[in-house]
């Protein structure tokens, strides 16, 4: 069954983003969408568009909806590993508090000047909060989920507070729009430059954990397990955690903190189609993708012309699922 | 081949927990590891797989076991632990292919045609091959178990290590693993297994070591290593040892506990 999935969701994705491309407030045809894409490869000299609705298409849709698959793909993909070296069924970038830091690292590095380098500083920020959970998890007594998820609660509760108190400081006027967008994530006025980021991370990234797919397997019984079986596991673990938060802090430094992308898309692969990870990652990745697409479209065209960040949608899906996934797991925490 | 221990010690934050334990685990025979809680079992296992930081050496089949290749070692010996569970959604015969990982190319996608046979018959020689598509997480503890030891057997190990195997089961399922390891052993397979129940190590070890505050404490057939002076001494327990004359091992009668007269490793 596996073997026609994933030609199948990768139709599906293409599908979505030739559909999500035509809707919004302009009506345009899939023909039209064709006939902007050829133009800008030069492939067709002259276009039957107007410059108008060309501009819609190639500067405002196209670049959003790459953005949102990439965004997508990339939360998908570190919730999936997350959960699994961390043996946490809950285990989510969001939830674990790495997207508020990487929201914090790269607000952080706005604020002294470094606009540029905002992913790098949204890396940092990832990879700190990470490092900080699992700290304080193992000075609550060692890493449980209920435990990895409360440190998560508290560090996100600090970096979204200092976040929010930063933009508030060097913002003039209305700041609220863009706290707003950092702390529930959003893809609006995404650029070619964010898809393009999007893309090098998956391609930076996603090799490293895929190729890791059959190891994950090892750790469904523990690190002693793993290590029985021939894995070398602080290695593989340092790789992937740092993978990971490479991952997250440039999606949240593209699209802010959008939460429980990583929770739910991982939990609904697997009850398809199971825990092999050879399997799961990259089907977690189209998912994950697709899911991002869908959302992002309902948050720009359900309330037009006003933008919702899509991360209340994903929020509003993903919390009752995350209560879902407590009940189930509650003997775990 | 036999399992050639020599002089493991392991220290944790400056404290000792084994101190030059040296034993031999004869091959094609079940060896008991014995000896009461905090005696370094557990730790020993580990220092054997190269999972904590050891000195001494333990040399099976020409290869220092902490020192080779984990992928390598792998291939050579595999673990069975107490009760190991999961959150993950996997079928019987998913959790037994795990122990084809470090058989595995890194590009290989699927399981061989040869991976297969080996898993079919790690779940036939279990029992479990009617369980292969279940869930393993809907499964009793036994159950779990037995699938424990045939991915440990998918593994194609010269030695097999166990941690306990047997504590969270009942008689038949603790009767059963035993038997499956005599088995195993007859078959050529070094088997060192980490037991609570004495009665269970008297019944089914060719051969046990007895630990004590992290040292060797004593090493023989049961004959020899259970007597009531030792077992007074190690488990602070008198005990009567009773011929059965079924079985030809001897059962032990607990009577009451006492002061513990061993060695204990000076902090």
């Amino acid at each position: 069954m596996t073997r026609l999935t994933l030609p199948a969701l990768s139709l599906l994705v293409f599908l979505s983003a030739v559909i999500a491309v035509t809707l919004g407030p302009a009506d345009i045809t899939p023909g039209e969408v064709w006939s902007v894409i050829l133009h800008h490869f030069g492939l067709l000299p002259e276009s039957p568009v107007s410059r108008l609705r060309d501009a819609i298409v190639w500067e405002l849709r196209l670049p959003r909806v790459f953005t949102a698959l990439g965004v997508g793909a990339g939360l998908a993909l570190s919730g999936t590993v997350m959960q699994a070296l961390t043996r946490n069924p809950l285990a989510d970038p969001y939830l674990l508090g790495l997207s508020s830091g990487a929201a914090l690292g790269a607000v952080s590095f706005a604020l002294i000047g470094l606009t540029l380098l905002m992913p790098v500083g949204a890396f940092f920020g990832s990879l700190g909060a990470l490092a900080l959970a699992l700290l304080i998890a193992r000075l609550l007594g060692g890493a449980t989920p209920s435990r990895a998820i409360l440190a998560g609660i508290c560090i996100s509760a600090l970096a979204s507070a200092l976040t929010s108190l930063i933009i508030f400081w060097y913002a003039t006027g209305d700041s609220y729009r863009e706290i707003l967008s950092w702390l529930m994530g959003s893809l609006s006025g995404s650029l070619w430059a964010d898809a393009g980021l999007a893309a090098l991370a998956l391609i930076l990234c996603s090799p490293i954990i895929l190729l890791a797919g059959r190891p994950l397997d090892a750790f469904a019984f523990g690190d002693t397990a793993a290590a029985a079986l021939g894995i070398d596991v602080p290695r593989l673990r340092w790789t992937l955690l740092g993978a990971t938060a490479l991952l997250t802090g440039i999606m949240v430094a593209i699209g802010g903190a959008i939460g429980f992308v990583g929770l739910v898309v991982p939990h609904a692969v697997r009850l398809a189609l199971g825990s092999r990870h050879r399997i799961l990652l990259p089907h977690a990745m189209l998912v994950g993708a697709l899911f991002m697409l869908w959302t992002d479209t309902a948050a720009r065209t359900l309330f037009e012309p006003r933008e919702l960040p899509v991360g209340i949608i994903t929020a509003v899906i993903g919390a009752p699922i995350f209560l879902i996934i407590l009940l189930r797991y509650r003997r775990v925490t | 081949m036999s399992l050639v221990v020599s002089a493991i010690s392991v220290r944790k934050a400056a404290k000792p927990i084994l101190a030059d334990v040296s034993f031999t685990a004869p091959s094609g025979a079940v060896t008991g590891l014995i000896g009461p809680n905090g005696a370094g079992k557990s730790t020993l296992l580990a220092a054997l797989l190269g999972l904590v930081p050891a000195t001494g050496a333990a040399s099976f089949q020409g290869h220092d076991l902490p020192a080779m290749p984990r992928r390598d070692r792998a291939r050579m010996v595999a673990l069975v632990e107490q009760s190991a569970s999961t959150e993950e959604r996997l079928s019987v015969r998913d959790v037994v292919a795990l122990g084809r990982i470090p058989h595995e190319s890194a590009w290989q996608s699927a399981p061989s045609s040869a991976d297969a046979a080996i898993i079919d018959a790690a779940l036939a020689d279990t029992g479990m091959t009617a369980y292969a598509t279940r869930r393993f997480d809907t499964l009793s503890g036994g159950e779990q178990q037995r699938v424990h030891l045939a991915r440990a057997l998918a593994q194609q190990p010269r030695l097999l290590l166990l941690d306990e195997p047997t504590s969270h089961l009942d008689i038949a399922g603790q009767l059963q693993l035993m038997a499956l390891l005599r088995t195993k052993a007859a078959a050529g397979v070094t088997v060192l297994i980490a037991l609570h129940d004495l009665n269970l190590a008297a019944r089914f070890c060719d051969h046990l070591v007895l630990l004590s505050g992290g040292t060797r404490a004593a090493e023989g057939p049961p004959g020899e290593v259970l007597t009531p002076a030792l077992l007074q001494a190690v488990y602070g327990v008198t005990a009567r040892l009773v011929p059965d004359p079924q079985a030809g091992r001897p059962l032990i009668v607990y009577d009451e506990a006492v002061p513990r007269t061993s060695p204990q490793i000076p902090d």
